[in-house]
């Protein structure tokens, strides 16, 4: 184990996250010859597509599925690759100048990079239904998490809810390893296909066409599927009933596990700490980092790429992270050897293609994502949308503002949560685009961390001698 | 056709707020124009100390002025601005520091100021229950307290329109020229003239005085605020330090704010701020050493307002030293949110009538003049 002490004050490549993007980088990285250092904050690498990719106790390898074992390669490239990869590493703070604040078991450090690439991939989007805080009530990649690192499968009444190929690659996992799932809520409009059904040639070539099909064909002979338009979870001090309606028609279905899942979205947080511009993707209904064609941001050295740089999914993120490190090498070490850039991007392009289908189809609807009433927005402050809405109309015309006077997105989580419901509220309620309306400036650290730990940052001799009393 | 008032406001912090409020009170129209809006910067994310502990000689009146306005801040601008009064407590980390503050507080109640009061070790334990025992005593403030900085600056804001004063945000000033009786003042969105102009530009208030053939010695700077996760109730006064750099405070809501003045490098042209990790280090060891109930509480999130700083650390409050018309407020040092109520009555009063019932003397622009 690497300890905070170990680290070197500087390093030429800085990579944060351990994922498709951020191994493939690292490795690429460092086999070019770059000091190369990868912050991951799990236990193990692999980020979550890949979790627990080196120490998962699912051995029956058809349960997680070949796409999953693919991770295993680049773990093991990386690891032979001479970069230094931490685990257990979380980065709480990134600023313009690429000065790294990291801990590790409880210790503090602010590492020195010349270049960095963020490589914290998505998060999923919030789905801010009524009753989404009750215990009983989780996301379908909570629990994917707990079925890759632990083995564990629900067991109990379970109903799942949502959209996106997420949601029936988990329901298709927890299935195989003999988990219980009673129904599935398919909160996908109909008229997204209006969209979509331009982009299905292309998708009908992309290698995730068969495997989608497959899928939802292996799902839907196990487990009864609605198509519904609305849903809540009820329950005093947890969940007991999942009511949902389609059309008008309201049903019931006795519950003790709600899994909840629409789609992915990039995780902004760091990036936006680091001052990187970003911009409304209306397609993919986020906001994303601006980038030049290597993944470079606004921010000079700094690059973000994977699913952080917009939705692709893991094989994408792998080649995005190629290119990115290729880059980095280029400025770092022009004499390095590098790989064919242009076999990369080909490589890349076919696993984007399809891409466009699958966002148009999988948009989850205005309702799932414009919450009214007494529905909570701010999970960390309660703050409800009707709050939210109320100020907006009031006059409250950004999200900073909106902290200022509801504390919305002033908790712990840093607004991951609430985030884009609340841009997407203002905009509703004033009759503007998101991205007029902007996200949340995001403060460091983006990961809370102790007063201990940040007393533990190592101070310099003049620093001491100026607060000896 | 450029728009007309009586008063045009450059600034929409506090004190900028705060004067609008005031001169509309008076009957006068102002038009205030904030190249961001209201509460942006410093007003908005300050610490909340209301205090008139340790403060210098010169400002001690519009700090007292400014208090009696707190007491009643909700009578005034329509919204309590979170004010709680729970003093401000000055601790001494030594026998040598202790005897200094003696000698300060020795000397304010020779000049008939008593609002500073000097504390033992026993009577500190009584109001800082969890302080470490090696402190042997400080100075209270008692009617000091804590007010919520953006809720109070919009509160300015809001009864200054409901009175009558126009409020612009995002618009920019980009020059200001005499014409006649009045001042042209060019902004992004087209000219405003009136006969009288404010300058609280914070930050940007040099380059206001620059337009004016003023210059200042102004320094941009951003002082860092940390915030924990909530925890149970532990302390009622803010506290403050001397010799290090520390203030200290737990809100309403148990989260604890803790700052003192470590800076972050601002970039005010593009309201930036970068903060300085290993500064922040430092204020985590004086609180862990100060509380040690805190070693386990949880940062959450650190920011800087941006704002100005004067050489002699006391704001500029007065006329123009070179333009008729022309009023400054604006380098409250890091310590100007406690004032913005009485500054900006006290800048209406001089605008409005050429004279000021509470002494600003020594406050001039004209202290720094070459």
């Amino acid at each position: 184990m690497t300890a905070a002490s170990d680290l070197a004050p500087s390093y030429d490549l800085v990579v944060i996250g351990g994922g498709p993007a951020g191994l493939a980088a690292a490795s690429l990285a460092a086999r070019a010859g770059v000091s190369t250092v990868l912050f991951d904050e799990n236990p193990g690498v692999g980020g979550q597509i890949y979790r627990a990719i080196t120490t998962t106790p699912v051995a029956d390898r058809a349960v997680l599925g070949e796409d999953y074992w693919a991770g295993a390669e680049l773990a093991s490239e990386a690891k032979a690759s001479g970069a230094l990869i931490v685990n257990g590493a979380t980065v709480w703070s990134l600023d313009p100048q690429k000065i790294v604040g990291v801990s590790i078991a409880g210790k503090a450090r602010m590492i020195e990079a010349k270049h960095v690439i963020i490589a914290t991939g998505s998060q999923e989007r919030p789905f801010p239904i009524p009753g989404w805080t009750l215990p009983g009530v989780m996301t379908a990649g909570g629990a994917q998490t707990a079925l890759k690192a632990q083995g564990l499968v629900p067991s109990g009444r379970t109903v799942m809810a949502g959209t996106g190929p997420l949601l029936w690659l988990l329901a298709a996992q927890t299935l195989r390893a003999g988990g219980r799932i009673d129904a599935i809520l398919d909160t996908t409009p109909w008229r997204n296909w209006l969209q979509a059904l331009v982009h299905l040639p292309d998708f009908a070539l992309s290698p995730y066409f068969a495997k989608g099909l497959a899928l939802l064909r292996e799902v839907k002979a196990k487990v009864p599927v609605h198509r519904i338009d609305r849903v809540g979870a009820v329950g005093k001090e947890k969940l007991s009933e999942v009511v949902f309606a389609s059309g008008g028609r309201e049903r019931r279905l006795p519950a003790d596990l709600l899994l909840l899942h629409q789609g992915v979205v990039p995780n902004v947080n760091l990036a936006n700490a680091a001052g990187v511009e970003h911009v409304w993707n209306d397609r993919q209904l986020c906001f994303v980092p601006v980038l030049d064609a290597d993944f470079g941001s606004s921010v000079p050295g700094i690059a973000v790429t994977g699913d952080g740089a917009g939705i692709a999914g893991g094989t994408a993120a792998a080649e995005r992270g190629r290119i990115a490190a290729i880059a980095a090498v280029r400025a770092l070490r022009p004499e390095a050897t590098l790989p064919d850039t242009q076999a990369i991007r080909q490589k890349l392009q076919r696993e984007e293609m399809g891409r466009a289908f699958l966002d148009w189809l999988n948009r989850p609807a205005e309702s799932f994502r414009q919450p009214e009433g007494e529905t909570l927005a701010c999970r960390c402050e309660e703050v409800t949308a009707k709050q939210v809405r109320d100020m907006a109309r009031i006059g409250c015309e950004g999200p900073n503002q909106m902290k200022a006077f509801l504390r919305c997105g002033m908790g712990p989580c840093q607004g991951r949560l609430c985030g884009l419901t609340v841009t997407e509220l203002i905009a509703a309620e004033r009759k503007m685009t998101p991205a007029e309306v902007g996200y949340y400036r995001l403060r460091p650290p983006v990961k809370p961390i102790t007063l201990a730990e940040l007393a533990s940052l190592p101070i310099s001799e003049a620093e001491r001698k100026a607060v000896e009393r | 056709m450029a728009r007309t008032a009586d008063v045009v406001i450059i600034g929409g912090g506090i004190h900028g707020c705060s004067t609008a409020l005031h001169l509309a009170l008076r009957g006068l129209k102002p038009i205030l124009i904030e190249k961001d809006y209201a509460g942006r910067h410093a007003s908005g994310v300050n610490a909340g100390g209301v205090r008139q502990l340790a403060r210098d000689l010169l400002e001690i009146p519009l700090s007292i002025a400014s208090m009696e306005l707190w007491e009643r801040i909700e009578e005034l601008v329509g919204d309590d601005c979170g004010f709680s009064s729970h003093g401000t407590v000055l601790i001494a980390e030594s026998d040598e520091e202790l005897a200094g503050f003696r000698e300060r507080v020795d000397d304010l109640h020779l000049r008939g100021l008593t609002h500073e009061e000097l504390i033992d070790r026993a009577e500190l334990k009584r109001l800082v229950p969890a302080v470490s025992d090696y402190c042997p005593g400080g100075v209270v403030s008692r009617r000091d307290g804590a007010a919520d900085p953006f809720r109070t600056t919009q509160a300015f804001r809001r009864r200054a329109v409901e009175e009558g004063a126009e409020i612009i945000e995002g618009v920019t000033v980009t020059g200001l020229t005499r014409v006649g009786s009045n001042w042209r003042v060019e902004t992004s969105d087209g000219a405003f003239e009136a006969p009288k102009v404010v300058n609280a530009a914070g930050a940007w208030a040099d380059r206001i005085a620059a337009m004016l053939g003023e210059p200042v010695p102004l320094t941009v700077v951003a002082p860092m605020l940390m915030v924990t996760s909530a925890l149970a109730p532990f302390i009622e006064p803010v506290v403050i330090l001397r010799g290090r750099k520390l203030s200290f405070k737990q809100r309403e809501n148990g989260t604890v704010v803790i700052g003192g003045g470590h800076l972050a490098t601002p970039y005010r042209d593009r309201n930036e701020t970068v903060i300085d990790w290993n500064k922040l280090a430092l204020s985590a060891r004086t609180v862990w050493e100060l509380f040690p109930a805190m070693h386990e509480a949880t940062i959450v999130r650190a920011w800087a307002g941006i704002e100005a700083y004067m050489p002699d650390g006391v704001p500029v409050v007065g006329r123009s030293s070179t333009s008729e018309g022309i009023f400054h407020q604006f380098g409250f040092s890091t310590h100007g949110f406690q004032l913005g109520p009485a500054t900006g009555a006290v800048m209406a009063e001089l605008v409005a009538t050429g004279s000021t019932n509470t002494p600003i003397d020594g406050l001039g622009i004209e202290r720094f003049r070459p």
